[in-house]
């Protein structure tokens, strides 16, 4: 079976910035794959040479073996794209904008009618569909792009950040909603710098980082990979920093613990990295018990995708975040992706 | 959006309209475009047309204004100048007269030259991903609905400047006049509508090109033969104003007003350089807008067409 997406050796820079720098996946027909980074990582830039959106400098990307650079047509045709914000023409009503997209697909007119009430009923549009869209809600606004996306059915679904921005009830109903997308058959790419959203949603997860993919996987196979448990334990709800040493000193000179950091933005608790599927807890707990400190909480959990990210990159995805927050000209970006070449 | 969607299989196999496309053009070999007229063009171009006129029927303020400020500037411009000796802008009979067909040229031109503006904010907006985004047969579809679109709103505007100057008396065209006037209109309505377009997918965003627009829209009238005639004008004008493809829009326009008895081969206007009949006048206007269109061509498909 040929794959959903393929992409190899991908390059693209605007301007003097390496937006992508080298990006290679493949996803297999009929899964959810993730593509997770921190904003400036080149997500979008990647999904933008998918889409036909921008040209890529090197590389090769096809959409069910079809060349999007050699047949740009035959893979729009095959490709859904929801962009990260909902772009809706205001004064026009939902349906209107199905008819639109369905004229923009040449669907005959009888497809177009019955696809679009198909549609209209799938994400619940009901009496909105004949509303202006300026009278829509976050919600029903990402709704009715969901149904633009789908309405010529295609095989590959791209969505950049689907849920960045919307209110936790609409978040889980995407989230369904792919999954059931998934069930039916259709691939599905998202891309997200929500670590809980990728873990939650996807088969397979790429994590790109500074425009390269430094990691590829199950979300299992990539918690496997780098190995351990992490345990978080609160003294108090708020740990004085001389008790929190204590507890430091005390835990890291145990045989089954590999790690031990004190995370100050949370009140100084101990985040312990200890050998996977041991009686850790049971030993941290008995040594604290020991030394007489009192147990706020503790808690053991298999490692996060953070701590994959963190792993491969020295930092968090926050952290990432935040640095690249303060590095990025936002503005001229926009204008770079607006040019589009 | 509840728990209940049951989303329709649409896998590869379910999908006729793919099948269909990908039995027709095998695997890896590119597919001819369908091209300008096909059927999927004359499709996407009128869903892009109707789409442009909904929203002037739920927001008809630009085609009121449109057509007021034209009769605005036919009845104040006009008598700013009406009391000029008669015989000083050739054979009109009144100012009023002289000035329809720059006022004429001068609208259609105008709003050509904001056929951009629209589509520079789907741009900026992301809207224009859609289309990009879409399988379209040719993006020329995107050009061709603001073109219809302008043309329309130039022809209603048009209609009311003839209307207006018949009222304040200066005459009418002959029948087959009247319908070179509109040919005249709506080439140039094309090829400066395509410039625009060109200019909508070229600059940064919408304030480059409001900025662009200013600068050429009243220096173009002004370096015309709007509202003085040729011989008006000191020479270095006059060889400006022979260049300015306005004035071989507006000189045969005026030249149909006073003549019933034109043919191809009339002297419409005498530039520095030699006379131009109302025939080279058509053909530079058609010359004008073909180089207009080639010249947009590769900014539409800059990105990978």
């Amino acid at each position: 079976m040929v794959a959903a997406v393929k992409i190899q050796g991908l390059k693209k820079q605007y301007g003097s910035v390496d937006a992508v720098k080298d990006v290679s996946l493949t996803i297999e027909s009929g899964e959810i794959f993730g593509l997770l980074g921190p904003n400036g990582a080149g997500k979008t830039t990647t999904i933008r040479c998918l889409c036909t959106l921008s040209a890529p400098d090197a590389g090769t990307v096809h959409v069910n073996g079809v060349s999007v650079l050699d047949n740009p047509r035959l893979a729009r045709q095959c490709l859904g794209y929801i962009a990260q914000e909902v772009a809706l023409d205001k004064v026009l009503t939902g349906r209107e904008l199905l008819q639109l997209q369905a004229d923009l697909y040449h669907m005959p007119a009888k497809v177009a009618r019955d696809r679009t009430q198909q549609m209209i009923e799938l994400l619940e549009l009901g009496d909105w569909a004949d509303k202006k869209t300026d009278t829509y809600s976050g919600g029903l606004r990402k709704r009715l792009d969901l149904a633009l996306g789908l309405l010529h059915q295609p095989d590959v679904l791209v969505l950049d950040e689907p849920t960045v921005g919307l209110d936790i009830e609409t978040r889980s109903a995407v989230w369904q909603f792919l999954r059931q997308l998934k069930a039916a058959g259709t691939t599905v790419l998202i891309t997200s710098h929500y670590l809980e959203e990728v873990d939650a949603l996807a088969d397979r997860v790429a994590i790109i980082d500074k425009g390269t993919i430094i990691a590829t996987g199950t979300p299992s196979e990539l918690k496997d990979r780098i190995g351990g448990d992490r345990i978080t334990l609160r003294i108090r709800e708020f740990t004085p920093d001389p008790e929190a040493q204590q507890a430091k000193t005390l835990l890291q000179d145990l045989p089954c613990v590999q790690d031990v950091i004190v995370n100050s933005a949370q009140g100084n608790s101990l985040n312990l990295v200890v050998a996977a599927q041991s009686d850790a807890l049971m030993t941290v707990q008995q040594a604290l018990k020991d030394a007489g400190l009192p147990i706020f909480g503790i808690t053991q959990s298999r490692p996060s995708l953070d701590d994959v990210y963190l792993a491969a990159t020295g930092r968090t995805l926050l952290d990432a975040e935040m640095a690249a927050a303060g590095s990025r000209d936002l503005k001229a970006e926009r204008k770079q992706a607006m040019k589009g070449s | 959006m509840s728990t209940t969607l049951t989303p329709q299989p649409t896998s590869p196999v379910d999908n006729p309209d793919l099948r269909a496309w990908k039995a027709a053009t095998g695997t890896g070999v590119d597919t001819p475009p369908p091209g300008l007229f096909s059927a999927a063009f004359v499709q996407e171009t009128v869903a892009m047309t109707r789409r442009l006129f909904i929203q002037l029927q739920r927001r008809p303020s630009t085609l009121v204004a449109g057509v007021v400020q034209p009769l605005m500037w036919l009845v104040l411009f006009g008598a700013l100048f009406q009391n000029v000796p008669q015989g000083l802008f050739g054979e009109s009979q009144n100012y009023g007269q002289f000035l329809g067909a720059g006022i004429i040229v001068f609208t259609a031109f105008g709003g050509a030259l904001n056929a951009g503006l629209p589509v520079m904010f789907d741009r900026e907006f992301g809207f224009l991903n859609r289309f990009l985004v879409a399988p379209l047969a040719s993006r020329y579809s995107i050009v061709m609905a603001s073109a219809i679109f302008i043309a329309a709103m130039s022809l209603v505007q048009t209609a009311a400047i003839v209307g207006l100057s018949a009222v304040l008396g200066a005459g009418l065209p002959d029948p087959l006049g009247l319908g070179l006037v509109l040919m005249i209109v709506l080439t140039l309505v094309l090829g400066v509508t395509a410039l625009s377009l060109g200019l909508a997918f070229a600059l940064p965003g919408h304030i480059e090109l409001i900025a662009v627009i200013f600068v050429t829209n009243l220096p173009l009238l002004f370096a015309s033969t709007a509202l003085v005639p040729l011989a008006f004008m000191p020479p270095w004008l006059q060889v400006v104003a022979s260049l300015n493809p306005l004035s071989y829009a507006i000189e045969p326009i005026r030249y149909l007003y006073l003549h019933g008895d034109w043919s191809l081969s009339s002297v419409v206007m005498a530039a520095p350089f030699g006379n131009i009949t109302l025939g080279i006048a058509l053909l530079i206007l058609v010359g004008f807008c073909g180089g207009a269109l080639l010249l947009v061509q590769p900014l539409l498909r800059r990105r990978i067409a």
